[in-house]
């Protein structure tokens, strides 16, 4: 199961690009000498044209790019209860794979299509509630409410998204920015979801035999493998394409056909079904819900995910929910130091890794197309 | 059939009328930068539009795919009312665009970029992706064959698989190009291709061109570059503030006295002025005109 498309391809024309194009020399001199300056932002541009780079060499980023890394994660994951069964170390470990989801789902918004989304707990709610008030209330198995969810997800996404997805991206920020107050401040004023006090007494998934913590771990596990791979996987067909196309520049996706409007509603749509799934989960694991678990902040933090991992790389996000969801617990021996020295860390991470910790990487594995391309003396064969 | 005023003796007259524009305007504010703007394009021809700056050669483009909408007047393509439809609807019936400063998708590889052409075609949905089924596999492969095919076909020998902004310019304009014809358009609108290449990057292009049309494809130019324009084009229309000024061969088009005009100003010796622009060359023209001053 390769997760993303981390891996750096061997440069196939690179030789042939300087054989065959006079002005390809003069460019990396010109590369050199902007090096040699010291401007790094320029040097990048142009280094493409530059042959080799280090990068492949480096034996961490090999290791992590081979496609059975992400199964390896994997694995570990769900080894985890047998390595340290302990309680405490279940539950921040369920947490921070729930806000994987989160942020692998907020990715598909933000990092796909570059839609500024501040209020993606909103979403997180929805499902939570959803799930929280079905089982409570009404006495349903969890499982049942996952299509009622999903209904209430998409319901919200095209409340809010139908709308505001017309508008610019700051627009679109502060609109998503209020939606995620009022449906926080909704849920604390209406009676059926409990208001302040919210909905407790969610049931599990069943404990199948098993410690009823590590039980919904597992679940959660295998549910946040699958998102992930799913949004992995979406993010490089046809539609996740349209996503970065929209991203990059709208007008000229318009101009390829792409009917922005509706791939950026299904973006956020997705998302919106992605923080649904993950409010269940949520629900499950904390068996209680109160509107103050779904506050601005925690939209922020989600965000922050996407950001430090490197938007638009799924392995990159999946990174920076762990570091944001464990770092403060990790920190726990700073005591009342301990969002400075995390704020502190964050910002060091920024200066350093402007792209995120594992940034997206562009280049595509040659060895797939290269097979058919014998016929690149005849291209008169056009379909 | 029923052809705007204006045109006379055109190549290939009788072939079918792809696009017609009819008394489109446009204004921004108080400008207006097309005013009651009528031409067609034939079939499969190689139409240039020319004009001074600020003619509204880019105005009518954006028209015409759909990024403005006109205040007045009527598009249709193959007899189809397109007037003020949306830009991905119009590309979707075939019609294809460059931008007059590249619009590439700059952190997306070449490949990539290509296969934004082919959007509309792929047959695969997002149960396929997420799956990936057989389907998914298939439609993947085709996408990146075609899109090698039309790189090679607009001659692209860069890096496919890196960034498209890691690419030299000249470079980057045949990606842009290649987009487009992925898009298997009807009728492709370049919009100042050759703006930025080099003399022998021109000539590539004016070969391109030549190849595009024997696809089929009807091209429309806007082009500063007269030699270019000259050589490649089967009929030329010719604005100036926001109208056609003339309309006709290249041959009509260097002897048109309204087009010396627009161009060089009311001069005195037409036939002289002609040969300016049958010749092409900026600065010889600048040189000569200074040296009229003088």
């Amino acid at each position: 199961m390769s997760i993303d498309d981390g891996s750096r391809p061997e440069r196939p024309s690179n030789s042939s690009a300087n054989r065959s194009r006079p002005d390809a020399a003069d460019a990396s001199g010109f590369v050199n000498a902007v090096d040699d300056r010291g401007d790094t932002k320029v040097a990048l541009a142009g280094s493409g044209l530059a042959p080799g780079k280090a990068s492949t060499v480096n034996p961490l980023s090999r290791l992590i790019s081979h496609p059975l890394f992400g199964l390896v994660v994997v694995v570990l994951a769900i080894a985890l209860p047998f390595i340290n069964s302990s309680a405490y170390t279940i539950r921040i470990s369920t947490d921070a794979l729930i806000f994987v989801m989160l942020a692998v789902g907020l990715n598909i918004v933000v990092g796909y299509c570059g839609l500024l989304d501040l209020g993606y707990a909103a979403f997180f709610a929805i499902g939570a509630y959803t799930a929280g008030v079905l089982t409570t209330t009404f006495g349903w198995p969890v499982i049942a409410t996952i299509p009622f969810v999903v209904v209430a997800a998409v319901i919200g996404g095209v409340l809010i998204g139908g709308p505001t997805l017309r508008l610019r991206s700051d627009y679109l920020a502060i609109v998503t920015l209020g939606f995620g107050e009022i449906v926080r401040i909704t849920a604390n004023n209406l009676d059926f979801t409990g208001g302040p006090n919210g909905v407790f007494g969610i049931p599990d998934f069943g404990d199948f035999g098993l410690r009823a913590d590590i039980a919904t771990y597992w679940v959660v596990t295998v549910v946040v493998g699958l998102a992930v791979l799913a949004s992995a996987r979406l993010g490089r067909g046809r539609l996740g394409r349209a996503w970065r196309f929209v991203r990059e520049d709208e007008d000229a996706a318009e101009a390829m056909g792409i009917h922005t409007y509706q791939v950026k509603f299904a973006a956020y749509v997705t998302g919106a079904i992605f923080g649904g799934l993950a409010g269940v989960l949520f629900a499950v694991h904390q068996t209680a819900i109160s509107p103050p678990s779904f506050n601005f902040l925690y939209s922020a933090l989600i965000l922050m995910a996407v950001v430090l991992g490197g938007m638009g790389s799924t392995p990159g996000v999946v990174v920076g929910a762990i570091v944001i969801a464990l770092l403060p617990e990790l920190l726990r021996g700073a005591e009342n130091w301990r969002y400075l020295v995390f704020g502190v860390l964050l910002i060091v991470v920024m200066i350093f890794r402007p792209q995120g910790i594992w940034p997206h990487r562009v280049g595509e594995k040659p060895a797939k197309a290269r097979r058919k391309r014998v016929v690149e003396d005849e291209p008169e064969v056009i379909p | 059939m029923t052809a705007p005023v204006g045109i006379r003796e055109a190549p290939g007259e009788n072939a079918p009328r792809l696009l017609e524009v009819e008394a489109m305007t446009v204004a921004f504010g108080g400008v207006t930068a097309v005013d009651g703007l009528s031409f067609g394009v034939n079939e499969g021809e190689v139409l240039s539009v020319i004009g001074p700056n600020g003619a509204g050669k880019t105005s009518a483009f954006n028209c015409i795919t759909g990024f403005y909408k006109p205040s007045g007047g009527h598009v249709r393509l193959g007899g189809v009312d397109i007037t003020g439809k949306r830009p991905a609807r119009i590309a979707a019936m075939g019609v294809a665009r460059t931008f007059q400063n590249l619009r590439l998708f700059g952190e997306l590889s070449v490949l990539d970029n290509v296969r934004a052409g082919m959007h509309v075609r792929i047959k695969q949905n997002a149960f396929d992706a997420i799956l990936h089924t057989p389907r998914y596999h298939r439609s993947e492969q085709e996408a990146t064959d075609e899109a090698n095919r039309w790189l090679d076909f607009v001659g692209s020998r860069g890096n496919r698989y890196n960034e498209v902004r890691n690419l030299p310019y000249g470079e980057q304009r045949r990606v842009e190009i290649a987009r487009a014809l992925a898009r298997e358009p009807r009728m492709l609108l370049l919009d100042e291709p050759a703006a930025g290449l080099n003399h022998n990057e021109k000539e590539q292009l004016l070969d391109l061109l030549r190849r595009i049309s024997d696809l089929g494809t009807a091209v429309v130019l806007i082009e500063h570059d007269m030699g270019l324009v000259m050589q490649v084009s089967e009929r030329i229309v010719v604005l100036n503030y926001g109208r056609e000024i003339a309309d006709g061969t290249p041959t009509q088009i260097r002897s048109n006295p309204a087009v010396i005009e627009a161009y060089l100003g009311a001069g005195d010796d037409v036939e002289e002025e002609a040969e300016k622009i049958a010749h092409q060359s900026d600065d010889q023209i600048f040189g000569r005109t200074e040296g009229e001053q003088a």
